[in-house]
């Protein structure tokens, strides 16, 4: 899968209280959470993400909470892709589980706000059309390849589960 | 084949066990058989969401899905009762064995050792990142989100990454006053917020021994605070007397062969650790509690799953005793669940608390999360022995917490500022 599109940049240690705080917790609707997210880190996110739908962080992106209400968050406000030096174990795991697209990448500190990223999400490239240069994220494990492909682990496990029937 | 047996960690010896093999390398994946399952009010009803898409009928075992409401518990308003009424049918159309209702409720991560759930070598997944706390155990238990428990409560299996371990060794007689919190804030102000990321934390050395269970807990709980997956205390004396006036189930002792691999191995000499609170906005923003004077606070808040027990209110009480809360300041007591309630009434301790003019909570995660029973006000300071302090944590964007252990949290409430206990005793 192929995305274009331009950045917002975030700093290290993203965690899930800024990504969708506990006042909004009360619901488990994604249209509302995506109306909170990322409200107490910045304010004009809703604004933000209507033209520039990729997220870049630093280190430890989405540290804290279990809430897998951050990722939905994130993916109903209508991000297509999440790049970070590295990610807090649970919040990686959502976001593969929800099918939110996730990259690791080393270099992303080199990507600025605002630039046009065009990622290739089967082959782990990453190519900043503002800058010119072109990053490399690892692949990822074949098992986590095969939850992204059946679009989910939910659906990954409803075809264990029929077919067991 | 290999016969030759290979040195394994205590984290790849019961990630082997529940996969059916002998060995588990580093970053192997495995589908691995789980103990317990966990979810709350928040996470649950997604996670009830996510298991009727799957198509999943029935849960694994009624026995081992846990479920407990404890953090907008006792509904704080319409919409979180509506959450945890999803949860509560759930639990009646599926007969679970182990669904708390509020009055037999507690802060779920004291609740279920304090009920015998977890057991040493147990594999226990919870959607609530504090799963980890069950380490002081014996037990390999982390954080998830509310798809991966539907998965885990339909099919009893989960996929895990095996993940490497840093050993922790703790020596030297802690000092008075100092508990586990003091020591796992010194640890993450060492290491840092992902000092630990993906990792197995494992504590072990002669101080790990002196610690009590309730501090044991204070620290695997706060592994996830550097990023950890586990956070495993080595089975001991005091575990065993902990599990056994609790369960009557039998349970495996793992623990890490002496020439297993670590990534790291770091010495902590205990007796040089001071009273510590960690400065917004991470738990990693730590300083010794004598070099935090002069911050003025507006609230006080003891309790949590990380220190709500026995031993954090007994340490409370004795320096509140015959002193009073300074004027202006709230303090809120939050005992973790209901025996702790009620130990602590019998001790009177809830006495000595309402006496010097804090207020007493039922068992709620409450204000830890910014969710309710002492949400902050722009601008407002806390000094709470919860877990996190990050921005908007428990209130208004603009507030902030300090974390630090009972001791200096019961003393700042004296005086209104960041206190140690030595300066009003």
């Amino acid at each position: 899968m192929i995305i274009k599109d331009r950045v917002i940049k975030y700093g290290d240690n993203v965690d899930t209280d800024v990504i969708i705080p506990a006042r909004y917790l009360n619901t488990s609707s994604e249209k509302e959470l995506a109306l909170h997210c990322f409200e107490d880190l910045d304010g004009e996110f809703i604004d933000k993400v209507k033209t520039r739908k990729i997220i870049v962080g630093g280190e430890n992106f989405g540290c804290g909470s279990s809430r897998e209400h951050a990722p939905l968050s994130i993916k109903a406000s209508g991000v297509k892709a999440v790049i970070a030096r590295s990610f807090a174990r649970i919040f990686y795991r959502n976001a593969i589980n929800i099918g939110l697209p996730v990259m690791i990448s080393s270099e992303a500190a080199d990507i600025n706000d605002n630039d046009e990223l065009e990622i290739d999400l089967d082959k782990g490239k990453i190519r900043d059309m503002t800058t010119g240069k072109v990053f490399s994220a690892p692949p990822l494990p074949d098992f986590i390849q095969k939850i992204i492909t059946s679009g989910g682990y939910v659906n990954f496990i409803r075809r264990k589960l029929l077919s067991k029937r | 084949m290999n016969e030759i047996k290979r040195p394994q960690t205590t984290a790849q010896k019961i990630l082997a066990a529940h996969s059916g093999k002998e060995y588990v390398d580093k970053g192997e994946i495995i589908d691995a058989s789980v103990d317990i399952t966990l979810g709350n009010d928040i996470t649950m009803p997604l996670a009830i969401k996510e298991f009727k898409k799957m198509g999943a009928r029935k849960v694994f075992d009624r026995k081992k899905v846990v479920m407990v409401p404890d953090h907008f518990t006792p509904n704080k308003d319409i919409k979180s009762a509506e959450q945890c009424k999803i949860m509560r049918y759930f639990a009646r159309e599926h007969n679970i064995v182990n669904y708390f209702e509020v009055g037999q409720m507690g802060i779920e991560h004291a609740l279920l050792p304090e009920k015998g759930i977890v057991l040493p070598g147990h594999l226990v997944v919870g959607a609530d990142s504090h799963t980890c706390t069950y380490g002081a155990l014996g037990a390999a238990s982390t954080g998830i989100g509310s798809t991966d428990l539907a998965v885990a409560m339909a099919t009893g299996k989960l996929w895990f990454m095996v993940p490497g371990t840093i050993k922790f060794i703790l020596t030297g007689v802690p000092g008075e006053w100092i508990t586990g919190k003091d020591i796992i804030l010194y640890i993450i102000g060492m290491i840092g917020v992902a000092g630990a990321l993906y990792k197995s934390m494992e504590f072990t050395g002669p101080a790990a021994n002196l610690l009590s269970m309730d501090s044991r807990f204070t620290i695997s709980n706060m592994a996830i605070e550097a990023g950890g997956k586990f956070g495993i205390f080595e089975v001991d004396d005091k575990t065993i007397e902990y599990v056994r006036s609790r369960s009557k189930k039998e349970y495996i002792i793992y623990k890490s062969d002496d020439d297993a691999e670590y990534e790291n191995i770091i010495q902590i000499d205990c007796s040089k650790i001071e009273l510590q609170v960690a400065f917004p906005h991470l738990p990693s923003n730590t300083r010794n509690a004598s070099d935090s004077q002069d911050v003025k606070i507006d609230q006080v808040v003891i309790g949590s799953c990380t220190n709500g027990r026995m031993e954090d209110l007994r340490m409370a009480a004795e320096i509140l005793k015959g002193r009073k809360v300074a004027r202006g300041i709230r303090t809120i007591i939050i005992p973790a669940t209901q025996k702790i309630y009620l130990d602590a009434l019998r001790e009177g301790l809830i006495e000595i608390f309402i006496e010097s003019g804090c207020v007493v909570s039922t068992p709620t995660c409450g204000p830890c999360l910014g969710g309710h029973m002492g949400v902050l006000a722009e601008g407002e300071r806390a000094v709470s022995t919860t877990n996190r302090n990050f921005v908007g944590r428990m209130g208004h964007p603009k507030s902030e917490v300090y974390l630090s252990g009972p001791a200096v949290a019961a003393a700042s409430a004296v005086t209104g500022t960041i206190t140690t206990p030595e300066e009003v005793l």
